[in-house]
């Protein structure tokens, strides 16, 4: 690293690493109730476990955007951040206000709408705290001896996600009007402004990692971007088909929507051509396998699979049904939980010194959580494809074609377990990399020589 | 070739204009639309009670209502005229918790108030437009 304020990064980094074990303890704890071994359900029912596994994953990848914010600007402003002690109050608060969100659901203190579950009370201080950051943030890249793209598309992928939670936060007494609002936030962060991002920390890490030069990449970031909102903004309306809004939702929303997986492409074949443009030496294979697992898997997760059944006739069917759940944990697991990784994978060597950069772990770590997350898909894929013949096209009744799904949640538990010792090992690794020292500081000609190394 | 003031116009251009269109179409759905589909003129004092408690006991969290929810219990948009106002408040006040087929509900301790709010609110729900959702079985039952 070039700052040593950037080691703040470390921070949301493990307390990222915390939540994603507690987020996995979650989901089995659903896979097992799905299954009818609910033993969990007079301390943990379903709704309970279900919001926390939900919401532990938004934070934790916040959290690692967070981290990764902390640790790029700095380095693209070319300059130490704003305020170290403030950045460390952010963290303190924000880890406050998620452990008392997610205690709190516990004993049913919620909102009940899905992924914007933290009461309001918690909401305020969210805010306060996404004030804060930014606030560090852009007095650091203001104050910078430069200001790239890179890093003012991530930053604005930031204010914009801060801009966009505030429409969650009003109450409606119309259900459906607070589903319109509910994917303003859910919809235009995950397929809109988080992949601002995901741009920008893609964009970084193959500045750093591939030596290709710097215009060359922001041009192509620019366009990929552009391709993001052209689609996605519009592609809300998939949201909207049937949940009580106009039925020109259904013709916007299926084209737009179709073209969403361009912008996910787009973003793969970005990663991929300027791999191929490198000179492919910088010693650190796995941060650039996480490089560009984010970018294909992202394409096969969220835009394939998103189009496998956006298009109105064909989600008139799989609506509410587990291929939503198909869609969204490969979609999630490639767009940002991997991008999460990559940053990780790129940061803690420069930050520790340790260069652990082609491990056996690491590799191990990399194909057992790729391989166990492709096999959870096709398992929810299973269940939920039969879910749709034997219940919406059939009409058997949703609880006598629950109890015929239970061996794929079976499988689903296998595949899982694979994805968790992936997990392990990638955590093993973390802790392995130790914290952050001064003695790691290094030039940027020495950074431009590990690209040639 | 592209140069790249170019790609940031491409995207600075395309952001703005589809975000207009976007915003533009929200607010006539949010006007006209959604009030009309939904028969929001409709939503009484007890459909608002029903809705506060659907959102504060997270019944999304298990099921699905409009499509939107958790998979694990059954989608409600329909259940009042799937089920009918009786069955619904069976489920609602049974006193150990419902549980059907091996898969239980919370046991909730509703008032009559807050049971008549929530059968309201599923009968609002019942008569909104959703666009065709959710769609009759194709299969005739004939060939089960």
């Amino acid at each position: 690293m070039k700052y040593s304020s950037q080691k703040i990064a470390y921070y949301f980094f493990s307390f990222s690493m915390l939540l994603l074990v507690l987020q996995i303890t979650y989901g089995f704890i659903m896979a097992f109730a799905h299954m009818g071994y609910d033993g969990l359900h007079s301390i943990i029912p379903f709704n309970a476990a279900v919001t926390i596994h939900k919401n532990l994953l938004v934070v934790w990848i916040l959290s690692g955007f967070m981290g990764a914010a902390y640790y790029i600007i700095p380095d693209e402003a070319d300059n130490e951040l704003w305020s170290v002690p403030l950045a460390k109050l952010q963290f303190w608060s924000f880890a406050i206000v998620g452990v008392v969100a997610v205690a709190g659901f516990h004993v049913g203190w919620w909102e009940g709408r899905k992924f914007l579950e933290i009461p309001r009370p918690l909401d305020f201080l969210v805010a306060g705290n996404v004030i804060l950051f930014l606030f560090i943030i852009l007095m650091t890249l203001i104050k910078g001896k430069q200001q790239t793209t890179t890093s003012w598309v991530l930053t604005m992928g930031l204010v914009f996600a801060a801009l966009l939670y505030l429409p969650g936060m009003i109450y409606f007494d119309n259900l459906s009007v607070d589903s319109f609002f509910r994917w303003w936030v859910v919809h235009l962060w995950v397929e809109g402004v988080w992949e601002l991002i995901m741009g920008g920390i893609l964009a970084y890490l193959l500045i750093r990692l591939t030596g290709v030069d710097r215009e060359v990449i922001e041009k192509w970031l620019y366009v990929v971007v552009g391709l993001t909102f052209l689609s996605g903004i519009l592609g809300t309306g998939h949201h909207y088909y049937y949940t009580g809004g106009p039925d020109y939702w259904l013709m916007i929303g299926g084209i737009f929507s179709a073209m969403e997986p361009l912008a996910f492409l787009a973003m793969t074949v970005f990663a991929v051509q300027m791999y191929r443009k490198g000179n492919k030496k910088h010693p650190n294979k796995l941060a650039l396998y996480w490089t560009l697992s984010t970018a294909i898997v992202s394409f096969l997760g969220a835009g394939l699979l998103g189009l496998a059944h956006t298009l109105p006739g064909v989600n008139l069917y799989t609506h509410g049904t587990l291929v939503t759940a198909m869609h969204g944990h490969l979609a999630f697991w490639g767009a940002y939980a991997s991008l999460v990784f990559a940053i990780i994978s790129y940061s803690m060597p420069l930050m520790s010194g340790r260069n652990i950069f082609d491990n056996k772990i690491g590799h191990l770590a990399f194909w057992c959580s790729n391989i166990g997350m492709v096999a959870m898909t096709a398992a929810f894929a299973a269940a939920g494809v039969a879910q749709v013949y034997l219940e919406r096209i059939a009409g058997f009744e949703f609880m006598v074609v629950a109890n015929e799904l239970h061996a794929h949640f079976f499988v689903l538990i296998l595949a899982a377990t694979l994805f968790t010792t992936g997990i392990t090992f990638f955590i093993v690794n973390f802790i392995k990399f130790g914290k952050p020292t001064d003695e790691a500081l290094q030039t940027e000609e020495q950074f431009e020589a590990l690209k040639t190394a | 070739m592209l140069s790249k003031k170019q790609a940031k116009i491409f995207f600075l251009g395309g952001t703005i204009v589809f975000m207009l269109i976007f915003i533009g179409m929200s607010v006539h759905s949010l006007t006209v639309g959604i009030p009309e589909q939904t028969n929001a003129s409709e939503i009484n004092d007890q459909v608002k009670l029903g809705k506060r408690l659907w959102d504060r006991n997270n019944c999304m969290g298990c099921h699905t209502i409009m499509g939107e929810g958790a998979y694990y219990a059954p989608e409600l948009t329909r259940v009042y005229s799937r089920r009918g106002e009786t069955y619904i408040q069976a489920v609602l006040t049974a006193p150990e918790g419902w549980g059907f087929r091996g898969r239980k509900m919370v046991k909730y301790d509703f008032t009559d108030e807050e049971v008549a709010g929530l059968i309201a609110f599923f009968k609002w729900m019942d008569k909104t437009d959703l666009n065709g959702f959710p769609a009759e079985p194709s299969l005739p039952v004939s060939s089960r």
